[in-house]
C-alpha cells in the first residue's frame, strides 16, 4: 500500500509520436502517450478508434513504423514482445483470450512464465483476490463464465508481478454489478501502487477510477487531462458520457 | 423467499447467496448437466473411465512385459518390435503436431536418416564399425541437428510454409538415398557406394549394450520396452513444467502466447528438434534388429500411418498415441490374414450401420433391407442369366460361406467388381447430401453394393483392402469423435 507523492513519480513509460499501420491502412498517427509509475491511466474513444491497437503498439504485437517507445528507461521499440513481458508489462487483453483446454490454474500458471516457476506467494495472492478461481482451480478455463474467465485473464497478468498492467476491456460482457466489482479491483490494485493503462468503453466508471485519461478519435489523441477535469469536460460529456 | 422466482432480483440475490461471485446457476450446475449416455456399453464407458490413470499405464505395462516372458515366438516379437518404434514414433510426431502444432510432413525421413546413419557407422558397406554406445548418441544428436537446419527455412515455422519444407524434404531424403549408390568426390578418381541404392545396405551390427550382444528380436523388444518407459514418465512430466505448459498454449493461441511472454519460436524449433531426435532414435534401432536397411518403409505410407495413429488416439495425448500406436501397427497384421479381415471388414461395416442407425429398430430395418435388396439383386441376376461363379472358388472366409447362400457372386468378377466400386462411390458421394429420407432408403443398398464387393474382389487383395479399411475407420471417428478416442473435446472461448 504504497501511496506515492505525486512529484516525485518517474516516467514508467511514454510513447512518442508513433504510427502502426495494418498494411497500408494507417491507423495510429503521431501518437504519444506517457505512465508515470503507480499511475492509473485511461484510455477513452469509441469503436474502432485504434484504443486496442494502441496497447497492441505498446507490446510489440504490432510495430510501430515511426516512433519510439521507452519502457522503464530502455527504448522497446524494437524488443519483441516476449522481451517486454520480461521488462514487466503485462496484459488482459479484449476477449480474455485464456487458453480454453488448459485449466484455471495451468492458466495462472502460464502468466507467471517470465518469472520462471510460478511463485507459491503470487498464486496466494491471485486466489485471494478472486477466491472463486481457488474453488475452479481443476476446471478448464474454457467451460468458466464469462465473469470467472475475466478473473482468470486478471489473474494471469498480475502473475508475472508486472510493473505495468494493460487491460483492454475487463469489463466487457460482464453483468452491471460485476463491472462495478471489477472497478472496485482495479482501484484496488491501483491502492497497491499497480500501474495501469485502462482501455474502456464505459467512460464514466473508468474516470472514477483514473488519475488521468486520453481520449482518442480514429487515431489521434484528441484531449488529455486529469480524470476530474475530462468528467467535467462539456464535449467529452456530450460524445461519450451521454450526459 | 419461499416461492422460486418471485423477482429477478430475488433469484439474483439468493444465487449469490449460494454460489459466490461471478456465476450464475446455470454455469454453477453444469456438470449436473451433463448428457449421460445410458445403455450397457456407456455403464462400460462409465466404468472404464473410473479407472485411474496410473492404473491403466501399469496395466498396459504389465502386458508389455508378461509377452515376452511368455513366448518367445520370433513372429511375435518381431511385432512386438515394430509396435515399440510405432509408439516411439507417435511420441515423437505427438510432440511436434499435438504439443507444438506444427505440421511436419517430413518426419518419415528423419526415422529414416537415422537408419541409413546407424548402417553407415556400423557395417562393411563404409568400413566403420562404431560401438553401440557411441553411434546411437551421435546419430541421435545429428538427427536434432538435420531437424533444426530442415525447420531453419520456414523460420516462422509457420503452418502452410513448415508442411510444405518438410515433404519436399521428406521427398529429396528418398532421392538422395537412391542415387547415392555411386558418388565420385571431385578429389577421388572411383565412384564410391554409399547408400547401396535401392538394394538397400546389408550385413548390420547388431546393438551391443553392457558387454551384452542383442540376438534376436525379444532383446531389442525390452530395450524399447525400457526406453518408452522412461521416456513416457519424462513427457508426462515435462507436461506439467513451464516448457510443457508453453508448448500447449502454442498450439491453443499463438498470439496470447506471445503476450504471456513465451518466445513461440524457440519452443517451436524446440519441439521440432525433439521430434526428430525420437524419430532418429527409432531409425537406429529398426537398423539394427532388422540387420540391414532399405529406403522403402520411409515414405508416405509410414507417415500416413504414424498421423492416423495420433489422430486415431487424440492428438496430444500420451495415452492416445499408445493406443493410436497400437492400433495402427497390429491392424495391418490382422489384415494380412484374409479371413481375419473378413471378420473386421464385416465388424466396421456393422459399426458403420451402427452409428447412422442409432435405434435397434431403424438399425433392424436396415439389416432387413440389405438382405432384401441381395434377394432382389440375385433375382435380377437370374433372370438375365448371368453365370454364377461357383460358391468354393470365393467363399474363402466364414462368413463368405455363411453368405453364398444369400449373395450372388456373378462369373466375371472382375468387371462386376469394378462396376460395384464405381457405383458404390457415386452412391456414396450422393447420399453425403441427400436428405435423411433418402438415406434412409438408400442406406442398405450402398451396404449390400460394399459386402458385394468385398466378396467379389477385396477379400483377395489384402493391401487395397488394408488400405480402404484403415481409412473407413478413420472417416467414422473424424464423424462420430472428432478429437479422437482419448483425445480432449476442444473448447472453445467465445
Ligand atoms: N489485424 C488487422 N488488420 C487490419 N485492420 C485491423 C486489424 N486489427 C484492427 N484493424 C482495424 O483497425 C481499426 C482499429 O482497431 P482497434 O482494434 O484498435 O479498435 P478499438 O479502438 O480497440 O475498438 P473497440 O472499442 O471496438 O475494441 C479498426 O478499424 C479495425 O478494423
Ligand atoms: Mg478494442
Amino acid at each position: 500500500m504504497t501511496i506515492q507523492d505525486p512529484a516525485v513519480k518517474e516516467t514508467l513509460l511514454s510513447v512518442e509520436g508513433v504510427d502502426t499501420y495494418y498494411g497500408s491502412i494507417h491507423i495510429l498517427q503521431k501518437l504519444s502517450l506517457e505512465i508515470k509509475t503507480g499511475e492509473l491511466v485511461c484510455l477513452l474513444g469509441g469503436n474502432a478508434c485504434g484504443k486496442s491497437t494502441t496497447l497492441k503498439t505498446i507490446l510489440g504485437l504490432v510495430p510501430a513504423r515511426t516512433g519510439s517507445i521507452h519502457f522503464a528507461g530502455i527504448d522497446v521499440t524494437k524488443k519483441s514482445t516476449p522481451d517486454r513481458i520480461k521488462l514487466g508489462m503485462a496484459v488482459v487483453p479484449e476477449n480474455r483470450r485464456l487458453f480454453a483446454p488448459m485449466t484455471v490454474l495451468e492458466n495462472l500458471q502460464i502468466g507467471a512464465y517470465v518469472r520462471g516457476d510460478p511463485d507459491p506467494a503470487d498464486l496466494d495472492r491471485v486466489m485471494t483476490l478472486f477466491p472463486k478461481l481457488a474453488e475452479r482451480r481443476h476446471q478448464l478455463a474454457g467451460t468458466l463464465s464469462g465473469g470467472e474467465q475475466q478473473m482468470v485473464a486478471v489473474g494471469r497478468a498480475l502473475m508475472s508481478r508486472p510493473r505495468l498492467l494493460l487491460m483492454d476491456e475487463p469489463s466487457m460482457g460482464l453483468a452491471p454489478r460485476l463491472v462495478e466489482q471489477s472497478f472496485e479491483m482495479i482501484a484496488e490494485l491501483h491502492r497497491d501502487g499497480v500501474s495501469m493503462l485502462l482501455v474502456e468503453q464505459n467512460a464514466n466508471m473508468a474516470l472514477s477510477v483514473a488519475d488521468r485519461g486520453y481520449v482518442l478519435q480514429t487515431g489521434r489523441i484528441v484531449l488529455t487531462g486529469p480524470a476530474s477535469e475530462l468528467s467535467s469536460h462539456d464535449e467529452l460529456r456530450r460524445a461519450y458520457l451521454g450526459r | 423467499m419461499d416461492t422460486p422466482q418471485t423477482s429477478a432480483e430475488d433469484s439474483a440475490g439468493r444465487a449469490e447467496v449460494v454460489l459466490g461471485i461471478g456465476t450464475d446457476e446455470w454455469v454453477a450446475r453444469h456438470n449436473e448437466r451433463l448428457i449421460v449416455d445410458s445403455g450397457p456399453l456407456a455403464r462400460l464407458k462409465d466404468t472404464a473411465s473410473k479407472i485411474p490413470n496410473l492404473v491403466r499405464w501399469l496395466l498396459v505395462l504389465l502386458i508389455a512385459v508378461a509377452v515376452p516372458l511368455g513366448t518367445s515366438n520370433p513372429y511375435i516379437m518381431r511385432v512386438g518390435v515394430n509396435l515399440g518404434l510405432f509408439i516411439l514414433l507417435s511420441y515423437g510426431l505427438n510432440i511436434v503436431v499435438g504439443y507444438a502444432g506444427l505440421l511436419d510432413l517430413g518426419y518419415a525421413a528423419f526415422y529414416g536418416f537415422g537408419a541409413y546413419a546407424y548402417a553407415l557407422v556400423s557395417s562393411d558397406q563404409l568400413g566403420h564399425h562404431w560401438k553401440t554406445y557411441i553411434s546411437v548418441p551421435i546419430i541421435v544428436v545429428a538427427t536434432a541437428l538435420l531437424g533444426f537446419l530442415v525447420s531453419l527455412p520456414s523460420r516462422r515455422l509457420m503452418g502452410d510454409y513448415l508442411a510444405i519444407v518438410t515433404l519436399f524434404f521428406g521427398q529429396v531424403f528418398v532421392q538422395v538415398v537412391l542415387s547415392s549408390d555411386s558418388i565420385t568426390f571431385p578429389w577421388a578418381t572411383d565412384s564410391i557406394d554409399i547408400t547401396g541404392g535401392s538394394n538397400g545396405i546389408p550385413a548390420l551390427d547388431p546393438f551391443v549394450l553392457f558387454g551384452h550382444k542383442f540376438l534376436n528380436a525379444k532383446d531389442y523388444y525390452w530395450l524399447l520396452l525400457a526406453i518408452i518407459v522412461i521416456l513416457t514418465l519424462t513427457i508426462t512430466r515435462i507436461n506439467r513444467t513451464r516448457i510443457g505448459r508453453a508448448w500447449r498454449t502454442i498450439r491453443e493461441d499463438s498470439l496470447a502466447a506471445q503476450a504471456m511472454g513465451i518466445s513461440i519460436n524457440r519452443l517451436k524449433f524446440m519441439a521440432f528438434i525433439v521430434g526428430a531426435a525420437l524419430a532418429g532414435l527409432a531409425g537406429t534401432i529398426l537398423s539394427a534388429v532388422q540387420g540391414a536397411v532399405f529406403v522403402n518403409g520411409f515414405d508416405l505410407p509410414l507417415l500416413t500411418l504414424v498421423y492416423a495413429a495420433i489422430i486415431l488416439g487424440g492428438s496430444g495425448s500420451l495415452p492416445g498415441a499408445v493406443m493410436g500406436a497400437i492400433v495402427m501397427s497390429l491392424l495391418p497384421e490382422f489384415l494380412r490374414v484374409p479371413s481375419y479381415s473378413e471378420i473386421l471388414f464385416f465388424v466396421v461395416l456393422i459399426l458403420v450401420i451402427g452409428a447412422m442407425r442409432r435405434s435397434i429398430k431403424s438399425f433392424a430395418i436396415t439389416l432387413l433391407g440389405i438382405f432384401v435388396t441381395g434377394i432382389i439383386v440375385r433375382g435380377i441376376f437370374l433372370s438375365l442369366s448371368v453365370k454364377s461363379l461357383p460358391r468354393d472358388e470365393w467363399a474363402t472366409g466364414v462368413i463368405g460361406r455363411f453368405l453364398s447362400h444369400w449373395l450372388f457372386v456373378p462369373n466375371n468378377r472382375l468387371l462386376w467388381g469394378n462396376a460395384s466400386f464405381v457405383l458404390l462411390i457415386a452412391l456414396i458421394a450422393y447420399l453425403t447430401q441427400a436428405s435423411p429420407t433418402i438415406k434412409r432408403i438408400l442406406l442398405p443398398v450402398a451396404a449390400f453394393l460394399g459386402i458385394f464387393l468385398w466378396e467379389v474382389r477385396l477379400i483377395q487383395q489384402p493391401s487395397t483392402t488394408r488400405q480402404l479399411i484403415i481409412g473407413t475407420m478413420l472417416i467414422v471417428l473424424m464423424v462420430t469423435k472428432p478429437q479422437g478416442f482419448l483425445g480432449k473435446a476442444r473448447v472453445e472461448v467465445l
